[in-house]
């Protein structure tokens, strides 16, 4: 087939180079700030803040890559935060009773990841809106989260288990090892298996995919159980985090992640998304949240700021992505 | 009575969709208290004129009159306002709002900043009962009969004091006893003096209620006058003839042993078909727009329910029908909504290729990327994919290369039986012909082909048989052999496609 134009930017060709500003053009800005940063703050570039910041957005980070995979296939899930809560709940009792971490942390994601499930049976089965169904669950899953804990937070005396939360390995948080092997895994899912490509092809074009025999049905509620898998490790992180089991953790945590995709250039409409691209979205939010703090910006003007970045963000990709 | 002759006159109307001529110079006179037939093939032109008359297009050059003065309507609103409505085919109603509040969408009764209900329902219910129509105004729109939802519509342009109502294909989906009821209402508007403009497929229909008629043909109005002077034979005459315009790149190749038959099949759109295809053959499916060609193969494919009856593949049936399992059987189909059913407008050339044949390309779930890259490119060069490489979204691509992924998605998936749904629509010329050769290819490969097409030319060039459909039935058969000596033409099969 004919290569039809020839220029050349930046070694790449034009084509090229148009889709990968458009994929990670964010990239720039995260840079751009970064280099902001590094001048306003000498304590910006230190190691320790650094990876700070990384340890700061583990959490959310996880969550996010859920979230990704599931706006790409043209869906969303607000019971994220609830999951989390409930997650919670779970490690504290599972600790409880049997002081066993590995039980605790496999009995908190599984339970998160069965909501997933039932999210994704749910709306798929019955055609519903995700939106509005899982609006529904996350209330449901918040109230479960509380009738099981009494609605009382308990702190967790298990020491090893708090290190998952707080404590470091060859210098570096473990959280940070958590976010990086959920990103592999999010990574090979969705760029390099045929999960992944139904994905990106339900949410691209939902007739066009069941008219190439794309499973939509398992596709979608697949989607949801990873989104639910995803909050489950994040759940593991934030119990241990704060060293205690508490049902009312996570509020607003689904917007945050829903953030971190947006700015990382996921397409609302679905179809659109790139897991390096979510990466950027989630560290560019803590690297806002770190550089205001270094700045002693107030953390009111800080939540202010985040949803002018958002917006940002949104118009940067309708000018990037104008064609659409 | 009237000051002009006639109530609608369009001079050397033109109008060009791209680089298609959907109407090319068309005059048309419509007398005042008349039923006026437009007739002509698929594509002839009548929608579009009718879409330029209620101001949904504007034409690119020509006048219309109306009552013998300029008319110039930019939308239905205003064309309402001067009093030309229009029935379409599919219903325009609010399922749940009320008849009344159907009628009076944009001019509700109101009480200072209120609606008011009860006047815009009593006004509503007078109207209906003047029509001896025989349902209460405040019942929901959505819980009536589609016939009854249509006279609304036509109450509601009565309402709007329309003198020239357009009826397109009002009788598509009604029964006997519906349409006469409809006929009975057209006859007493004519006698109140409206004019109906009627688009119809039914040949019966029109000498039952037309009085004058206008065939349009490629665009143009090849021919007028009163419907008591002329035979449907004529009729039919004028419709065809349509010019062939490229020669066909048909190959003759050994026709093999029974691919795919299809028994009693039925379900929404069309009753009772069999059929079988061949290894090798290329079968045509020709008939109106809505004759239910389509949805038999939507059904065939799984992505429409069938309500009972057979397919089988190979001799085996099947039972499971879903498009996945079709797929994995070996069954494709390239739909005639590329837009919507072909491809992922926003994803590359390469996803969209491989996106039914990821199975067989992968190794312990992950899919051999390399291997994909490799065999995308080589199906696209072999289906002559013209872009700037397979990474490129298919959005920036013609509609005749898009087209051709389509295809070479297909081909990738190595088919038995492939189904192509006007599968040169909204394509150049010079890509129509490279889709026609590759489809004759793949024939010669012994693939099965089912081709729907509108274009009789297309339909009589490419196909080793032909299969006409009218109204959801399988209306004739008619073989190459016949096309080449000449025994069968446009007109035979035009005659099959309006039921005679």
């Amino acid at each position: 087939m004919g290569r039809l134009r020839r220029e050349k930017i930046l070694g790449m060709d034009q084509t090229d180079f148009t889709l990968f500003m458009r994929r990670y053009g964010i990239g720039l800005v995260l840079v751009a700030m970064c280099i902001f940063l590094t001048f306003a703050s000498p304590n910006f570039t230190k190691p320790t803040n650094l990876l700070s910041i990384l340890n700061s957005v583990a959490v959310n980070g996880c969550i996010a890559f859920g979230m990704c995979v599931v706006i790409t296939g043209g869906g969303i899930d607000l019971s994220v935060g609830s999951m989390l809560a409930l997650g919670s709940v779970m490690v504290g009792k599972m600790l409880d009773t049997t002081g066993n971490n590995l039980i605790a942390c496999v009995v908190c994601i599984a339970i998160c990841t069965f909501f997933g499930l039932i999210n994704g049976l749910l709306l798929a089965k019955f055609d519903l809106f995700p939106f509005v169904v899982t609006l529904a669950t996350q209330l449901s899953i918040r109230g479960i989260g509380y009738l099981i804990s009494g609605g009382y937070s308990e702190g967790l005396s298990n020491v090893k288990f708090t290190n998952i939360g707080i404590g470091k390995s060859f210098g570096i948080p473990n959280a940070v090892f958590f976010l990086v092997a959920i990103l592999i895994v999010t990574y090979i899912l969705m760029h390099q298996t045929k999960f992944g490509r139904y994905d990106y092809a339900i949410g691209g074009n939902r007739a066009a995919a069941i008219a190439s025999g794309v499973p939509v049905f398992w596709t979608t509620v697949g989607t949801y159980v990873f989104s639910g898998f995803c909050t489950g490790v994040a759940a593991v992180l934030m119990s241990a985090r704060i060293n205690a089991a508490q049902p009312n953790i996570g509020i607003g945590y689904e917007t945050d992640a829903i953030a971190a995709c947006v700015i990382g250039g996921t397409s609302f409409a679905g179809g659109i998304s790139t897991i390096p691209g979510c990466m950027i979205g989630i560290l560019m939010i803590g690297v806002i949240y770190n550089g205001m703090n270094l700045l002693g910006v107030n953390s009111y003007w800080q939540t202010i700021l985040k949803g002018l970045l958002i917006l940002l963000a949104l118009l940067l990709d309708r000018f990037m992505n104008r064609k659409h | 009575m009237d000051s002009y002759k006639y109530i609608l006159e369009c001079h050397d109307l033109s109008k060009s969709f791209g680089g298609t001529h959907a109407l090319s110079n068309v005059d048309i006179m419509i007398r005042p208290g008349t039923v006026h037939a437009l007739m002509g093939e698929n594509g002839a032109g009548k929608s579009t004129l009718m879409k330029c008359i209620i101001g949904l297009h504007a034409q690119d050059s020509g006048t219309i009159l109306f009552e013998g003065e300029p008319y110039n309507a930019k939308t239905p609103a205003e064309a309402a306002m001067r009093g030309v409505a229009m029935v379409h085919q599919e219903l325009n109603v609010e399922p749940y709002l009320t008849i009344a509040e159907n009628i009076y969408l944009h001019r509700e009764d109101v009480s200072g900043p209120f609606l008011n209900k009860k006047a815009t329902l009593k006004r509503a219910q007078k109207l209906l009962d003047d029509f001896g129509f025989d349902a209460p105004a405040k019942m929901e729109m959505q819980s009536l009969p589609l016939a009854k939802a249509q006279m609304v519509e036509i109450i509601k342009a009565v309402s709007q004091n329309a003198r020239l109502i357009i009826m397109d294909e009002p009788t598509s989906s009604l029964d006997s006893e519906e349409t006469e009821h409809l006929f009975q209402t057209i006859r007493n508007l004519k006698a109140q003096g409206k004019t109906i403009v009627y688009i119809s497929h039914r040949m019966e229909e029109i000498y039952q209620i037309c009085d004058d008629y206008t065939v349009f043909r490629d665009g143009r109005s090849v021919g007028t006058g009163r419907v008591a002077d002329i035979t449907s034979a004529d009729l039919i005459t004028l419709m065809v003839g349509r010019e062939v315009k490229n020669v066909f790149p048909k190959t003759e190749c050994e026709i093999g042993e029974t691919a795919l038959e299809v028994r009693n099949l039925t379900g929404k759109g069309f009753t009772d078909i069999n059929f079988q295809v061949h290894k090798g053959e290329i079968l045509g499916l020709t008939g109106l727009v809505g004759a239910g060609r389509s949805e038999t193969m939507n059904a065939i494919f799984g992505l429409a329910p069938s309500i009972s009856g057979q397919i089988f593949l190979e001799g085996k049936e099947l039972k499971n029908r879903s498009t996945t399992q079709a797929i994995a059987n070996g069954i494709v189909m390239v739909n005639e909504d590329r837009k919507r059913y072909g491809l992922c407008l926003m994803r590359s050339l390469r996803e969209n290729i491989s996106l039914p044949n990821l199975r067989a390309r992968q190794k312990k779930m992950i899919v051999n990327q390399k291997r994909e890259k490799k065999e995308c490119a080589q199906y696209a060069k072999e289906m002559t994919v013209k872009s700037a490489g397979l990474e490129i979204e298919a959005l920036s691509l013609s509609g005749g290369n898009q087209q051709k992924v389509v295809l070479a998605k297909w081909l990738m998936a190595n088919p038995k039986v492939l189904i192509l749904d006007e599968p040169t629509r909204g394509v150049d010329v010079g890509a129509k012909a490279e889709i026609h050769t590759q489809i004759c290819k793949l024939a010669a490969r012994g693939i099965a082909v089912i081709m729907i097409s509108s274009e009789l030319p297309e339909i009589m060039g490419m196909s080793d048989r032909i299969l006409v459909y009218h109204e959801g039935r399988i209306n004739g058969e008619i073989l190459r052999n016949d096309i080449l000596s000449g025994a069968a033409t446009q007109a035979t099969i035009l005659a099959k496609e309006f039921g005679q």
